[in-house]
């Protein structure tokens, strides 16, 4: 069959079982925005190709699946830089496409020729540059495979114009053959055996449990291993929901804003288990004082993150969920109660200055509203944050049973995540209660996507936390830099009639007794909902342990009075 | 101290860049680089020196990097490997006739050829190792080298040898190697 390039690029992506592309068309890509009406996939028109990025990327992330996005050339493509960047950091699979200028035109500086495959060249996980249509079927093939395999991440295939217009024979290939590509599955037998004898001394354990985790699908294997083997469990940012939240072994987030007895856990154990995890300097604080007295079992797909940071006493290079299930068998049960007397100890002690403990004072906190929202969606909602303060407190407090509801920009952070990705998570999962948080800086870097919203009937709710500054920023310069605020306080438009504006009912909440009354109207209103919330301007994130510092050595907020 | 890596990559447009944009990204000095066709067409190999200041730990870090490229096939460390190593230099030396048999004399020692002859000066071509050529040079600069350039190291190891391969799932790795550097972390 012959069929033109752009043709293919559809056969292709319907061969891969893909729903739904987030783009932009351009001059350079109008073959395939032309060839796409023949074909059965849906196509959502995003305001910025930023938005179109994340947007695929929060797909990716709510069904486990590869989100697709598209852009044409120059600063089509350039504007999903951030949003490849984006995935790159979090290890999500998306496959970007965008439209070149014609191959004989490359190296011609040809109006909107841009290097777009030089630019992304360190932001993907791989990328191509197509330059005759017999290209496309195998590179496409290839791109979501390597997308989604090993350690998955973006892939970016920039498409010549005379490839999409050209003709050839489409031949969709059965397999994909790479000769140095094989990630690796299986951890050798007798690595597996050590892993076993440091579990057997053990007598103070902790998992450290990552986004790996939900990237191989190992929530099953988790809890089998820490039930049979009685470890508690604390999560990475975006390790949560792998575990669910209310189980006993569930300590919770580790690191800058993790709790505290879940970083004196680790500060004091005798084995880190570390799944699927990389050891980001905002989960260990120093490394010189990084869980000193712990050997360290490391269970990583990406063989360049072992020994990275954190040297492994036992590497185990291999797929999360099939190392564990070669290593269950092999373990014993154990009860570990002292050791979790010992962590429900530090527990109590951090929980009597929990902002969830303070008597209502009539002010907003975020933390309070991020309870309230838990409360309302009965925990069940898939929930993206943008970044700052309101993403540490949403990660605190939105408690989560189960994996693949919670979206934020961990890595990068990604500031302006926090809407598109709510959008695309929505996609993924039409039928689930969905909140994107945000504050009201990161809130206007992606704001025009409202529209895009309301054009695709996308049934998300947003909550601005808005205190009028850049707050994480603020908080750190009153806590680092002697209170010497610099531009960090932010004029907002009435976030209230600007979504009006875009067709999007709105509600400003300024006092406590108006909270649940706004949630629950924004739940039952049908499709996008902007809550603005007027909250305490200069409240902090605690526990916070200062950049630099060890993990034992954080900031706890003060006792109120 | 300096490695010596042997890599095979698919033999593709780009990848050139994709591994020394690597090197770049992950603060590796490379000391050189030489890269050329294989008795394979879809192949192509390097030879890369690269400077490692924390010894195999760098090694391990350099070889797990380059496997998070698709298109590598193969790394091997063959820095302790017995192996055949060559460098070519072509050297254009300023010298007229009056002082040629000089320059002839010290070619035939460092078994060296002049490969091109011109009224005030001569081209010389030497392979050998990084030493040899070093020696050659420290020798004719005092009799005044113009111009001069040198392909970088070429590696290949001995009889049926492989280099060490540190990385789990490859062709061949040993895994007592990643136990081994457990020993060398700080
Ligand atoms: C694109 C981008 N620019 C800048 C930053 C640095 N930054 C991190 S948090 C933050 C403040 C965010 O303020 P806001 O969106 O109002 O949220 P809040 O912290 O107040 O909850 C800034 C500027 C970033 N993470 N991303």
């Amino acid at each position: 069959m012959k069929l033109k390039g752009a043709e293919i690029v559809w056969e292709c992506l319907v061969r891969e079982g893909v729903e739904v592309v987030f783009g932009y068309p351009g001059g350079a890509n109008m073959p395939i925005y032309d060839a796409m009406l023949n074909y059965p996939i849906h196509h959502v028109l995003v305001r910025h190709e930023q938005g179109g990025a994340h947007m695929a990327d929060g797909y990716a992330r709510a069904s486990g699946k590869v989100g697709v996005s598209m852009a044409t050339s120059g600063p089509g493509a350039t504007n999903l830089v951030t949003g490849i960047a984006t995935a790159m950091m979090d290890s999500v699979p998306v496959v970007f496409i965008t439209g070149q200028v014609a191959a004989h035109l490359i190296g011609g500086d040809a109006f909107q020729e841009i290097d777009v495959t030089g630019i992304t060249l360190p932001i993907t996980k791989h990328n191509y540059l197509v330059t005759r249509a017999d290209e496309i079927a195998e590179t496409i093939r290839e791109a979501f495979y390597v997308a989604k395999s090993g350690r998955p991440g973006p892939v970016l295939i920039d498409i010549c114009k005379n490839a999409q217009v050209e003709s050839c024979e489409f031949i969709y290939p059965a397999e994909v053959e790479l000769s140095g590509y094989k990630p690796v599955m299986h951890s050798p037998r007798p690595l597996l055996d050590e892993a076993v004898k440091l579990i057997e001394k053990a007598k103070r354990p902790v998992i450290l449990c990552g986004h790996g985790v939900i990237m191989s699908k190992a929530e099953e294997e988790l809890m089998q291993f820490a039930v049979k083997t009685q470890t508690p469990v604390a999560n990475t940012l975006l390790g949560l929901g792998a575990f669910p939240a209310s189980h006993e072994l569930n300590l919770g987030m580790m690191g800058m804003h993790g709790e505290v007895h879940t970083n004196l856990a680790i500060q004091n154990a005798d084995l880190i288990l570390a799944f699927g995890m990389r050891f980001d300097d905002r989960v260990t604080g120093t490394l010189k004082t990084y869980a000193p007295k712990a050997k360290k079992i490391h269970i990583e797909i990406d063989p360049a993150e072992v020994h990275k940071n954190v040297f492994a006493d036992v590497p185990l290079v291999g797929d999360l969920k099939t190392v564990l299930r070669d290593m269950i068998p092999l373990l014993d049960e154990y009860d570990h109660d002292e050791w979790k007397q010992e962590i429900s100890k530090w527990r109590s002690e951090a929980d009597a200055r929990s902002i969830m403990n303070w008597p209502e004072d009539g002010k907003l906190y975020v933390a309070h509203l991020i309870g309230d929202i838990w409360k309302a969606s009965g925990g069940g909602a898939i929930v993206t944050t943008d970044v700052g303060q309101h993403q540490m407190w949403t990660a605190q407090y939105y408690q989560l049973e189960a994996p693949n509801r919670w979206i934020t920009s961990g890595g990068a952070g990604t500031m302006g995540f926090g809407l598109p990705s709510a959008i695309g998570a929505w996609f993924a999962a039409k039928d689930q209660e969905i909140w994107a948080v945000a504050g009201d800086g990161g809130f206007q870097m992606t704001a025009a996507e409202l529209t895009t919203a309301v054009q695709e009937g996308a049934n998300v709710k947003v909550a601005i936390m808005n205190n009028n500054f850049l707050g994480m920023v603020r908080q750190w310069q009153e806590f680092f830099f002697e209170k010497r605020y610099s531009a960090v306080n932010m004029r907002t438009p009435d976030f209230v009639k600007l979504a009006e504006a875009h067709g999007v009912p709105a509600r400003r909440v300024t006092s406590r007794d108006e909270v649940d009354d706004a949630i629950e109207w924004a739940r039952k209103t049908p499709g996008p909902v902007v809550l603005e919330f007027k909250v305490e301007q200069e409240d902090a994130v605690y526990p916070m342990v200062p950049a630099g510092a060890a993990l034992h050595e954080m900031l706890q907020r003060p006792v109120k009075q | 101290m300096n490695y010596t890596f042997i890599v095979k990559v698919e033999n593709k447009p780009g990848v050139l860049n994709r591994v020394s944009s690597l090197f770049r990204r992950r603060n590796f000095n490379i000391e050189s680089l030489a890269v050329g066709r294989t008795e394979n067409p879809d192949v192509s190999r390097m030879t890369i020196v690269v400077d490692c200041p924390n010894g195999d730990v760098d090694a391990h870090k350099l070889e797990a990097n380059l496997y998070k490229l698709v298109n590598v096939i193969d790394v091997q460390d063959v820095t302790r490997q017995p192996s055949v190593t060559r460098d070519l230099a072509l050297i254009k030396v300023k010298v007229g006739p009056e002082r040629r048999a000089e320059v002839n004399g010290l070619a035939d020692i460092f078994r060296a050829h002049i490969v091109d002859v011109a009224p005030d000066s001569v081209i010389v071509e030497i392979t050998g190792t990084e030493d040899k050529i070093e020696g050659m040079i420290e020798l004719l600069r005092p009799i005044g080298i113009m111009e001069m350039v040198r392909t970088g190291q070429i590696s290949m190891t001995r009889g049926a040898l492989d280099g060490v391969r540190r990385m789990p799932g490859t062709v061949g790795s040993r895994y007592d190697d990643i136990m081994d550097l457990a020993e060398m972390m700080p």
